[in-house]
């Protein structure tokens, strides 16, 4: 990197009244910036307020943003000199490469490149690029945000699934790739298809036997049955209840809690077992396999309770919860209406 | 300890040598609303210098209305809500040109009911809610078209119960907190699966006691505000163990310097300071004032203003 001068001390910047640094009226601050910050701010905003649109404000732009790429403003100004200069925009792409390369946490940089993509009309790089992104930050909430929306403006899912199915390989737990999976799915072929159902709760049961802590898959089972029905699908119970012996997890019983819930919600008959187990399920993770999360499973078992006893609830010590924050309302006592 | 806090937040910005102040230049509307809230809340306010402060919000309002982070930025609605909250903490937002706010704020929503958080086109979840507060707080929420306003942020409601930033983004628990402030002030509450989002927001919370924002992230204390107050909002607070969350806010206080850092033993700032005191007063902290949990700003204040978004019970 060749050693900067300060714009102050370059010939081509004689011209210009540099602007200092205005904190407001009544400044109660002194503040020291390094040199090089003071001067390249000093003389951007000498630009703006001259409005200049030239080859040296464009280079400007390029040094300001070094020295703080979240500076907004300076987008915006390099983005109007983009337009009114004519600059090659091909170009731009690998300057805003490099720079979401360098830092890939920060909004400007990705709406700029949304920008430059929306003026070339050419979406060609992005998907391999997103993925190096991805590759250093799996979970970048931006780089996902960006891929989005090339995959929905562009029309460029065919090898979507494919991709989320390859992060998933990586990390089973990318929270961001089982909410790329549903995007993808949801945008392309949908759950109406019973075989695409099947197919992605087998898919998500196989990753369970994986890893079965796993936070994301559980929600993304959750997701894709519940409109449906948790307990309609065929053979989930059991498929479940044989995962619960040699895979158990705090998700899988809260789960199973979500079946019965179901299944006393949509099937009629007998009810007795099912919400007895479903209360013997909301106790045992209240009281142990869940404990920081008592106060929710306690609820759970109430709110059942109240519902599918047949008996009077006034029976039971389930007393309808206050936003104070209970003193613990055990759910022991209310595994069954026959107390 | 919120004495050293204040005295943190009171000093900062004044140190010579200040690197990081001059860094975050470009969002100092904000950097000022987080530092006056959090003075205020620990009831101590009258240490900010409302005169020079007032001024400066004035400058930074451009002809479209709009407010900028600083003097010479562009203007955002970021920094628009931002101004907007200082002033009504002074009772004072006329010292902006109101009806030009209102009319930026409008201009910037887009068809599908969408807002914009500039002329540049950024559509977000945070700028629906920046836009909704700030009309709120000018008493000006006629101005939008609040029906496909709403339409918008629930077409960001995902199959986990949760909000993301577009329709699809993932789950996010900052994006929630925004939307599920839009919809209180919206009065649009009973459309959230509150259960289902409760339970989502409950499973941030990590065996340290700290809350993350997605899962199998690291829990940060600005969490302890967003999802705090989203389950506030939706009236499931209790449903987080609040003396585990408790422990974990003040794990993240600097003994030293005051103030909150995101987690215990790195640098502090204004913004984690804001959260950590404003997510104890969400857990009942009796030395800090009362926080609306949409706002995030002091109840008083909103009594004041006579502003009661809609809670869930």
């Amino acid at each position: 990197c060749p050693i900067h001068q300060c714009p102050s001390n370059r010939k081509e910047w004689a011209d210009l009244e540099p602007v200092p640094q205005d904190d407001g009226p009544n400044p109660v601050v002194k503040i020291a910036y390094s040199d090089k910050f003071t001067d390249v701010y000093d003389y951007f905003r000498a630009l703006l307020k001259n409005d200049e649109k030239s080859d040296r404000a464009f280079t400007l732009t390029a040094e300001a943003i070094e020295l703080n790429a979240a500076n907004y403003t300076v987008w915006h100004y390099r983005r109007v000199l983009l337009q009114a200069l004519e600059k090659d925009l091909r170009e731009e792409m690998r300057y805003i490469t490099a720079i979401i390369e360098d830092q890939p946490k920060n909004y400007q940089v990705w709406h700029h490149r949304r920008m430059v993509v929306e003026w070339l009309n050419d979406p060609s790089e992005e998907l391999e690029f997103i993925a190096e992104i991805l590759s250093q930050d799996a979970k970048n909430y931006h780089a996902w945000q960006h891929r989005q929306w090339v995959l929905k403006e562009y029309k460029l899912w065919d090898s979507e699934l494919e991709y989320v199915e390859q992060l998933l390989e990586e990390d089973v737990r990318n929270n961001s790739a089982w909410n790329q999976r549903h995007y993808v799915i949801s945008h392309t072929t949908g759950y109406s298809d019973p075989s695409i159902l099947n197919r992605e709760v087998q898919y998500s049961l196989k990753q369970i036997k994986k890893a079965p802590h796993n936070e994301s898959v559980w929600n993304y089972l959750k997701g894709i049955l519940q409109d449906r029905g948790l307990s309609s699908h065929p053979g989930l119970l059991e498929q479940i209840l044989e995962l619960k012996e040699t895979h158990c997890s705090p998700y899988l019983l809260g789960f199973l809690v979500d079946i019965y819930e179901d299944s006393l919600e949509n099937t009629s008959g007998d009810q007795v077992e099912v919400l007895s187990k479903a209360l013997e399920l909301c106790e045992l993770l209240a009281q142990e396999k869940d404990t920081i999360r008592r106060e929710y499973w306690s609820y759970v078992g109430r709110s059942l309770q109240m519902k599918y006893c047949s008996d009077d609830p006034s029976t039971t010590s389930s007393a309808p919860e206050t936003d104070r924050g209970s003193a613990s309302v055990s759910v022991h006592q209310e595994t069954t209406c026959n107390s | 300890m919120l004495d050293k806090h204040a005295d943190y937040i009171a000093a900062y910005g004044s140190k010579k040598d200040d690197y990081e102040y001059t860094l975050s230049e470009y969002l100092r509307m904000s950097g000022i609303y987080w530092g006056l809230t959090v003075m205020d809340l620990m009831g101590q306010l009258t240490r900010m210098n409302q005169q020079e402060i007032s001024d400066f919000i004035k400058s930074c309002q451009h002809d479209c209305g709009g407010v900028s982070a600083s003097i010479g930025h562009d203007p955002h609605v970021l920094y628009t809500l931002s101004a907007v909250q200082i002033l009504s903490l002074y009772d004072n937002v006329n010292v902006l040109d109101v009806d030009k706010v209102v009319e930026y704020v409008r201009g910037l929503q887009q068809e599908d009911g969408s807002f914009a958080g500039d002329k540049w086109g950024e559509i977000d979840t945070r700028f629906s809610f920046c836009a909704v507060a700030t009309l709120a707080l000018l008493g000006r929420l006629d101005a939008i078209n609040m029906d496909k306003a709403v339409e918008f942020v629930l077409s960001c409601m995902n199959f986990d119960g949760g909000f993301g930033c577009r329709p699809g983004s993932e789950s996010h628990a900052g994006q929630i907190y925004c939307c599920t402030g839009f919809l209180s002030i919206a009065g649009q509450l009973h459309q959230v699966n509150a259960d289902l989002l409760g339970w989502w927001l409950c499973e941030r919370q990590l065996p340290s006691g700290g809350l993350n924002g997605r899962p199998e992230k690291l829990p940060d204390v600005c969490y302890s505000w967003w999802v705090l107050a989203s389950l506030k909002i939706i009236g499931r607070i209790h449903w987080i163990d609040k003396s585990k969350l408790r422990s974990f806010i003040l794990a993240c206080q600097d003994e030293e310097t005051g103030g909150f850092a995101d987690r215990p033993g790195d640098m502090v700032d204004p913004f984690h300071t804001l959260f950590g005191v404003a997510g104890l007063s969400l857990l009942g902290e009796g030395q800090i004032k009362d926080v609306n949990p949409v706002l995030c700003m002091p109840e008083d204040v909103l009594e004041r203003l006579g502003l009661h978004p809609d809670l869930l019970s």
